[in-house]
């Protein structure tokens, strides 16, 4: 690898890094903001203009806080819990493609941390770390609800997780390649995979709200039932992290979800804007463009969030189970079926 | 049983249709439902900028009047006092001095006039009581404190401002 290139990785991982610090930091806001406008309210508006210095006296709330280790839980563990919760929930961005090569001094730069070619693999593994985070920091508080908070998430990403895997098997039936590079190029213009895969985009929604522990699936901690849940009995900046890993994943799932489905970096027209104006405007329009979505699709998070009632957990289990699998099973058969019919009958 | 008042209502639970059981149409009339609230004015009224009107006849901090001439009414006669119900209002009387009668109407007047604003129930009998039409409740809402005795309002705050000069 060229010092060029090491050094424009090493600028591009700070960058993204940023970025996602910064969307978790000001989705918190933005949350505060959109359940206000659903409710007719106003939202935080007294820290800055409109709120906007809101996150930042948050944070500052957080770290001023009282930090409580209660006697009986296990305090190794108890600090893993939420670093590894933080942590998993960082590292998932290193394989997003973020935009289409741009050019730099006549040196071909790709807008993507590091491009392995089983990069949904990767996503899939990282995210089904994250439980651990939640599971280590239940366990280790010696509290009950924590507990049963932390038994809950773990059984309902376990639940959810086959289902999503199944509704990606039917999208890499049609793709041919785990690399999310490759994915996000087969999307070029218009040729979204959501025309294809329209009920597998469904599927992979759903469990994408559980897997984050999202309204309606935010069992993991119901505050009517256990409390506080997994985190019942943190304070300070580790409850801190526990709720930023929530909104990270939250970032991390709709860039996931956008690239996977909704075309990425792509968008229609994009080859007329390289000739118009230069490839370099066409890439850096992507990029913007993937953004856009990515907080469409997070603005659509809170929406539901917003407005449904959370299931009730035999509700949720039936659902993962009965209705989800084979649902996605089934789609697996459509697109085979499909795929080879029309492959044989030459289009 | 027979019904009485004839307005029992049989309930029936219906089975779910299939419609509803399949969630999705019922969410997206839910996300309809609320994206018409998000484009909706907000009902926030911003407190201390701005003030919700009141209807005529609130009852809020009480002001102790002046007459026409900027003597104070009070006459420290005690009857608002026994007719509060909470025990809200004492006061000390005073008689009036020669070269006082700018500022008392009468020859006796209240020298201390104290009521604790977190046992008055603003009910409004005082006014009522008042033969000299001294006391009103007519002010704003009595704002937050920090301390308890800085809820027992003195004449400093109770008083009218005297007529301009």
């Amino acid at each position: 690898m060229e010092t060029a290139d090491l050094i424009f990785r090493i600028v591009l991982i700070v960058v993204i890094f940023a970025i996602s610090l910064v969307v978790a930091m000001y989705s918190t806001y933005a949350e505060r903001k959109v359940a206000a406008f659903f409710q007719d309210r106003v939202g935080p508006n007294r820290a800055g203009p409109w709120g906007i210095l809101q996150p930042l006296a948050d944070g500052g709330k957080m770290f001023l806080k009282e930090e409580i280790i209660p006697t009986n839980a296990t305090g190794f563990l108890f600090i893993v819990g939420p670093s590894l919760a933080i942590l998993t929930a960082c590292i998932g961005s290193a394989v997003i493609p973020w935009g289409s090569a741009i050019q730099i001094g006549g040196r071909t730069f790709d807008l993507q941390v590091t491009d392995i070619n089983v990069g949904v693999l990767y996503i899939f593994g990282v995210v089904s770390l994250g439980v651990y985070g939640i599971m280590i920091g239940g366990w280790a508080s010696n509290n009950k609800y924590s507990l049963l908070g932390a038994i809950r998430a773990a059984s309902q990403n376990i639940s959810y997780e086959i289902s999503m895997g199944l509704s990606i098997i039917a999208l890499l039936m049609l793709t041919g390649t785990l690399s999310l590079k490759e994915i996000a190029e087969q999307q070029h213009g218009f040729h979204w995979n959501v025309w294809r895969q329209p009920l597998g985009f469904i599927l992979f929604l759903v469990c994408a709200f559980a897997e984050t522990n999202r309204s309606p699936f935010d069992l993991p901690e119901c505050e009517t039932e256990l409390v506080g849940g997994y985190h019942t009995e943190y304070s300070s900046m580790k409850l801190g992290f526990y709720l930023f890993a929530e909104y990270i994943n939250m970032f991390i799932s709709s860039a996931v979800m956008a690239t996977l489905y909704w075309g990425g970096y792509n968008y229609p027209f994009m080859d007329d804007m390289a000739v118009w104006f230069s490839p370099n405007t066409a890439a850096i329009v992507g990029v913007v463009i993937l953004f856009g979505k990515i907080f469409f699709s997070i603005f659509f998070f809170m929406w539901v969030r917003w407005t449904i009632p959370r299931f009730r957990y035999d509700q949720l289990m039936d659902l993962g189970w009965k209705i989800l699998i084979p649902l996605a099973i089934a789609n697996i058969v459509l697109t085979g079926v499909g795929s080879t019919l029309l492959t044989h009958f030459g289009y | 049983m027979e019904s009485l008042s004839n307005k029992r209502k049989v309930l029936e639970v219906k089975p779910l249709t299939l419609l509803e059981r399949a969630y999705l149409p019922v969410i997206v009339g839910g996300l309809a439902t609320t994206m018409k609230h998000f484009f909706k004015k907000p009902v926030t009224i911003s407190y201390p900028e701005e003030k919700r009107e009141f209807s005529e006849n609130f009852r809020g901090m009480h002001s102790l009047k002046r007459d026409e001439n900027g003597k104070e009414r009070c006459t420290a006669c005690g009857l608002c006092a026994l007719s509060c119900p909470a025990e809200a209002i004492t006061m000390t009387a005073a008689e009036r001095q020669k070269g006082e009668e700018h500022l008392y109407r009468e020859e006796k007047y209240a020298a201390v006039y104290e009521i604790n604003m977190l046992r008055c129930i603003f009910c409004g009998l005082c006014e009522e009581a008042c033969p000299k039409e001294a006391i009103y409740l007519d002010g704003d809402i009595v704002p937050a404190d920090y301390l308890r005795k800085d809820f027992i309002y003195g004449k400093d705050k109770l008083v009218e401002a005297p007529l301009n000069q």
